[in-house]
């Protein structure tokens, strides 16, 4: 029991540590390009500021599929669908921010409007010229979509490979809803142009820091709710659900329910994500939606680790930095290396890359207690105590370390 | 035939699939308190039956009543399981990536709702029940084990222990004994009497030792419907039985 709480104190130690980097980042890095003289050797150009930035939404979207596939074993191909609506959402406000700023000075209609013969403004943009509005959108337009959604699917228990397909199909269908100019998103070049967020320059190097600095905390308050999610009674049920759900609905609980309310809270994660990360590039178009972008995620999720909370936040930025990388070096390369990468995690690490660290130190722990143990003239023979080898999976976060392989339910 | 004071009753239930018929006109009537063994042939309907009972499967015809009162047919399986009805399947099935006694929480009885899960704190009462029920299985020094590293007779058992934790009234207990050994053969028809004592049981079971053991009122299903009912003794002397057992 003791070393039980020794390492639930681990893992929730690794929580706090990415919490607490995340909050020192969301500090320290505005600092660095902001305070310090762009000659010094601790400054950090813009650019960089803006691209990690980026990641850090990115890593958000990782973080709220890791919720619902990780724990609760759906694998969804279509999470990009809801970054994009959350991003569709804050593009609106920043499209009624430039007023008559625009090329055709239309205090009202945002230019493609004016270009595409609107007399007024569609019903659905009303409101979004508040902040608060579009705030609210953000989170309840991809929770609607994915509660509806998933009402369906899970009600008509809709499970494994059927469900990622429709997901695709989802987000498939809304790219090709977007890419219509009558949709009233400005069809193919979407939505661009930004000039303010909440009266500051999207461009200035303060917005973009303070962008950085959201992003950052909103990445901590995510870890911190989902480490609380998985961690509850609830979050129990949810992996109970992943390993046999049959058993759970014989105990009487509604697997449906339980599916549906993450599976909400992720979208509105990944909605939050799109949301930040829009006035961060300057651009949301219909290719948001690509089908590709969703399967992205996933990779992410496995190379870092699926099932683990940290895991995905690492394989986002790892993967995407890669990306930066080898995108300057072989541009043409890179969807094969991705390809490549895929199989190859899938092939060498099952667990990813925060999943195979702590099983590789499980078995030191273990070793080193067999080592101890020898060496107190214990008999040799007396395999190591098990708790030592289970020990990450004892505790939320880790489940996947060294547990067992998810089995299908009846 | 009278329901009442009955805890479980189906009469003329038949099901098909395919065009195969399951279970073909099962009549079956369980007293209140009462334990009855289900022995059969392969592809006899048992575990039909039991899809049936808890919801899984719907019939096509018949009645099927818990209770005395409650009509079966109108509930799906959580509402079943909340109205008292525990099943273990054939294949033990637990939540493997959770502790022994996480596995026990999960399915003590309680309101079954996401948000009070979600806030859900540990109760002292929980923790007292939690440890009976361990004490009952025999699992006590397991308890912070992963389910997935228990014995298989351990899984067995901590799934019956997962069925009392939801104190149900009628158990549906799908081979229990399946790939144990004798002594935990033993040990199970011990603990299932025990079960016995408070609850009404229906245990299906391949093994006619264990049958003998539990020493209770047997049903024999052949093709979807009873082909013979009472002692132990009476079905095995009975010659349509033997004949479906060692085949013609």
């Amino acid at each position: 029991m003791i070393t039980g709480h020794f390492f639930a104190a681990g893992a929730d130690r690794r929580i706090a540590i990415t919490i607490f980097i995340l909050l020192a980042a969301a500090i320290i890095v505005p600092l660095l390009n902001l305070a310090v003289s762009p000659t010094s050797a601790f400054y950090i150009p813009s650019y960089i500021v803006a691209l990690t930035g980026k990641y850090l939404c990115y890593a958000l979207l990782a973080l709220a599929l890791d919720l619902v596939w990780g724990y609760c074993g759906i694998l969804s191909l279509g999470h990009g669908a809801f970054f994009a609506l959350g991003g569709y959402a804050m593009g609106m406000y920043l499209m009624r921010q430039i007023g008559s700023r625009g090329v055709y000075g239309n205090p009202i209609l945002p230019d493609f409007m004016v270009f595409l013969n609107y007399k007024e403004l569609p019903w659905f943009w009303t409101g979004f010229d508040h902040f608060w509005f579009a705030a609210i959108m953000v989170l309840a337009v991809p929770g609607l979509l994915a509660f509806v959604f998933g009402w369906f699917a899970f009600r008509s228990r809709v499970t494994g490979v059927y469900l990622s397909i429709i997901t695709q199909a989802m987000t498939y269908a809304l790219l090709l809803a977007f890419f219509r100019n009558d949709m009233g998103f400005g069809g193919n070049n979407g939505l661009t142009d930004f000039k303010d967020i909440l009266g500051f320059n999207v461009q200035a190097d303060a917005t973009r820091s303070a962008l950085f600095a959201a992003s950052a905390v909103m990445l901590a308050l995510a870890v911190f709710v989902t480490w609380a999610i998985v961690g509850s009674k609830y979050g129990k049920l949810l992996m109970a659900v992943r390993d046999a759900e049959s058993r759970t609905r014989f105990l009487g609980w509604r697997a449906e329910n339980v599916k549906l309310f993450a599976f909400t809270v992720s979208a509105v994660m990944a909605g939050i994500a799109g949301a930040l990360y829009v006035p961060q590039v300057g651009i949301i178009n219909p290719g948001e939606f690509e089908p590709s972008n969703s399967i992205e995620v996933v990779i992410w999720a496995a190379v870092g680790g699926r099932g683990t909370i940290v895991g995905p936040i690492v394989g986002a930025l790892l993967v995407n930095a890669g990306k930066s990388w080898f995108t300057g070096l072989l541009p043409e390369f890179w969807l094969f290396a991705l390809g490549g990468l895929f199989v190859a995690v899938t092939l060498f690490l099952p667990k990813g890359i925060v999943g195979m660290w702590d099983s590789w130190r499980g078995n030191a722990k273990a070793m080193r207690a067999a080592a101890i143990a020898e060496e107190a003239g214990a008999d040799p023979d007396v395999p190591p105590p098990p708790k030592i080898v289970r020990s990450a999976a004892t505790t939320p976060g880790a489940w996947s370390a060294s547990g067992p392989e998810p089995q299908p339910a009846e | 035939m009278s329901k009442s004071n009955t805890i479980l009753y189906l009469d003329g239930v038949s099901v098909s699939f395919d065009g195969f018929r399951a279970i073909n006109n099962l009549s079956l009537v369980l007293d209140k308190g009462e334990m009855r063994a289900i022995i059969g042939p392969n592809g006899a309907g048992k575990t039909t039956m039991m899809d049936i009972v808890t919801g899984k499967t719907r019939p096509d015809e018949g009645e099927v009543f818990f209770d005395g009162q409650v009509d079966l047919t109108r509930h799906d399986e959580a509402e079943i399981a909340m109205m008292g009805i525990g099943r273990k399947f054939q294949k033990p099935t637990v939540f493997e990536s959770h502790s022994v006694e996480d596995n026990l929480m999960l399915a003590l009885k309680g309101p079954r709702s996401i948000f009070p899960a979600l806030f859900h704190r540990r109760s002292a009462a929980e923790a007292r029940q939690i440890d009976d029920i361990l004490g009952v299985i025999r699992l006590g020094d397991k308890r912070h084990d992963l389910a997935a590293n228990l014995s298989h007779g351990q899984k067995q058992w901590l799934e019956i222990g997962m069925l009392l934790a939801q104190d149900p009234k009628l158990l549906l207990v799908d081979e229990p004994v399946a790939g144990m050994t004798d002594a935990e053969t033993e040990e199970t028809a011990r603990l299932l009497k025990d079960i016995a004592r408070d609850h009404s049981v229906i245990v299906v079971e391949h093994d006619m030792h264990f049958v003998r053991e539990l020493g209770v009122k047997v049903t024999c299903l052949h093709e979807g419907s009873v082909l013979s009912e009472g002692s132990l003794d009476f079905v095995s002397a009975d010659e349509r039985v033997v004949e479906v057992y060692l085949g013609r």
